[in-house]
């Protein structure tokens, strides 16, 4: 930056305190539960001295250190932590699987068809991505009790992918219109069909997109509460609901301490994502709004 | 390409989503002008050791015979909307001609659960969407004139309260926010009230909620406008200059009408995100004093009973006020694709 343009020196501080104070909003939470998770109950929520909190009087007390796993242990070996776990990555897993497969055909197509319907399609889709996912759960559950297949996870991973369908289908149009039209028609005067093009000339090119897309897609079944708190049965819980229902018995029992523990590990992987993805994820969020 | 390689192409996430979206939509607005069957009740006597009793229970065969003919129940008409735990059409009439008043009215109207959803569901939909638009637009400018190493570092830790569940979100700040918890604290010995509850009033749960809401969204904001401002035009900053333009005049004249269509997208997503606001509700225990639409419907689910047509009607008046948001929206998509064409 030029001499001009630096700013004077009083400016600068008041914005690095704004930036820092706006990195301890942000931050600070983590920090705190994560280090809070490994204390008791009475030194988390600490009436006598907040102090407490910090040095683990309590803790030390009771398991003769200042930090204890005794919340962990609580969660994922008492209550059973693990399986809402596994439940959650499978379907994470096929979610972004199967709507990353159809959205990247339909998003193509659409990106490829210069018809007018495919405005129509677009609009249909960004009318359907509006519908809070809750009021869509009260009309399936009626079917879904008729047809037995309420409470399975196989049921939420369909639920899920379909709510994720117009997302997925306007960020990859929008990326697959980058891709030079020119591309995948030449492929085609050498004699390919579309699906031949789409499949040897689009897809090597397509992944920056597709990961893109893909992340949000995981996101979204990640951390969706509505849909797999309502459809999934005890047994088929993912962590979110779990975590609820954690709630629920838990604050009974006096540990709420297993539910901080339970929080702060569905968040680990949350954190492990943006560290590795912050520049797809940046550029995700920011696809349909640049350009207007 | 061709109509029908298109079909093709399209076909599955189009049947995913005429499946799972437009007949749930279908479905939820059929199940909201009919009730489940009344129960058909019979008299059975029961000869046992002590005499002769009647009982009444359910007949369930003629229970059975009725589904069989109306699997959907009794049709309702609009019944259901008008009620008291929806738009409560007489309640409102009385209030309004029992009431001198307009307070009066209104603190009546308080009292039906749909207004009282509705009441805190525009609140927060309105504050927290032109605050986090503020603060969004005030970190954008912030961290862009830091040096570049930092830039992704404080971008990184930006994210988090975005990315996170929103529901484990909620929970963190409110064990913070809990009295015996550190922000708790910290706001009585601020206060100077030992006994001070966030939890225990309205005004500060709702005020709880938004500031979460600020917190949870002023990251996409942030990002966006960020990267709104890498693109900003540098000879026309370099020429406001050079005509003596100050740096708050540069930003007022220059940057926000640069990153004006951005607001708009902005608020637009932010308005009909916001209008969903249930996982904090949930998190943040606040059901006691403040509900919202998606709330209700929620809790006519998850109940021991399960209220599907109430929750249908309640999910049929949210979907009528998410369009009305959405109205703006499609206008301007609209417009940008004719003024594409």
């Amino acid at each position: 930056m030029s001499k001009a343009t630096e700013a004077p020196t009083s400016l600068k501080l008041f914005n690095w305190g704004f930036i820092t104070v706006w990195l301890i909003v942000a931050a600070f939470p983590f920090m705190w539960t994560l280090w809070g998770s490994f204390k008791v109950e009475l030194d988390f929520f600490s009436i006598a001295d907040w102090t407490n909190a910090l040095t683990g009087e309590r803790t030390q007390a009771v398991y003769g250190s200042p930090f204890t796993g005794a919340g962990y242990y609580g969660a994922w070996v008492q209550e059973g932590f693990g399986s809402a776990v596994i439940n959650t990555f499978i379907v994470c897993f096929f979610v972004v699987l199967t709507s990353l497969t159809i959205g990247t055909l339909g998003g193509y197509a659409l990106s490829r068809s210069g018809f007018r319907y495919t405005f129509w399609l677009l609009i249909i889709a960004l009318i359907f991505r509006a519908m809070p996912p809750i009021t869509l759960v009260s009309g399936y559950l009626l079917p879904f009790f008729e047809w037995n297949l309420w409470g399975i996870l196989p049921t939420s991973i369909i639920v899920l992918v379909a709510i994720n369908q117009p997302f997925t289908l306007w960020m990859l149009h929008s990326f697959f219109q980058k891709i030079p039209k020119d591309l995948d028609e030449s492929a085609k005067v050498d004699g390919c069909t579309q699906f031949q093009a789409f499949r040897f000339v689009i897809i090597p090119v397509m992944w920056p997109g597709v990961i893109t897309t893909g992340l949000f897609s995981f996101l979204l079944a990640y951390n969706d509460f509505a849909v797999t708190a309502m459809l999934l049965n005890q047994e088929n819980q993912t962590m979110v609901p779990k975590i609820a229902s954690f709630l629920g018995t838990t604050q009974t029992e006096g540990n709420v301490m297993f539910a901080v523990a339970a929080v702060v590990s569905a968040t680990v992987p949350l954190f492990i994502l943006v560290m590795f993805f912050q520049r797809q994820i940046v550029s995700g969020l920011t696809a349909g709004a640049v350009k207007g | 390409m061709k109509h029908k390689t298109f079909f093709w192409f399209f076909l599955p996430t189009a049947l995913a989503m005429l499946l799972f979206i437009a007949f749930p939509i279908v479905s939820v607005v059929v199940q909201s002008v009919f009730t489940p069957h009344e129960a058909v009740f019979k008299s059975v006597e029961n000869s046992g050791p002590f005499g002769t009793t009647t009982e009444t229970i359910i007949d369930q065969e003629a229970m059975a015979i009725l589904k069989d003919e109306r699997p959907l129940g009794q049709f309702a008409g609009l019944s259901i909307y008008l009620d008291r735990g929806h738009l409560a059409v007489s309640e409102v009439g009385d209030a309004w001609r029992s009431n001198e008043t307009m307070s009066g009215f209104l603190s009546e109207l308080r009292n039906l659960p749909f207004y009282r959803a509705m009441a805190f569901t525009l609140t927060y939909t309105f504050t927290v969407t032109p605050l986090l638009i503020i603060l969004g637009f005030a970190i954008a400018v912030g961290v862009n004139s830091l040096h570049r190493h930092l830039k992704g570092l404080v971008i990184f830790f930006s994210l988090l309260p975005m990315i996170v569940t929103p529901l484990i979100g909620s929970l963190i700040l409110f064990w913070m926010i809990d009295s015996r918890g550190i922000l708790g604290t910290f706001l009585q010995y601020l206060a100077n009230d030992p006994d001070l509850s966030l939890k225990a009033s309205t005004g500060l749960t709702w005020i709880m909620l938004i500031v979460y809401g600020i917190w949870s969204s002023a990251p996409f904001a942030f990002v966006v406008f960020y990267a709104g401002l890498q693109t900003l035009p540098k000879d026309t900053l370099e020429s406001a200059m050079i005509d003596g333009a100050t740096r708050w005049q540069q930003i007022r004249y220059v940057v926000i009408p640069h990153l004006m269509p951005l607001v708009t997208f902005v608020a637009l997503i932010q308005l009909m995100d916001n209008f969903r606001v249930f996982e904090p509700i949930v998190g943040f225990k606040a059901e006691a004093h403040a509900t919202s639409l998606s709330w209700i419907i929620f809790n006519d689910l998850g109940g021991e009973t399960q209220l599907l047509s109430s929750a249908a009607a309640t999910s049929v008046l949210t979907i009528i006020c998410v369009s009305i948001l959405l109205a703006p929206v499609l206008v301007r998509t609209w417009r940008d694709f004719t003024a594409k064409t």
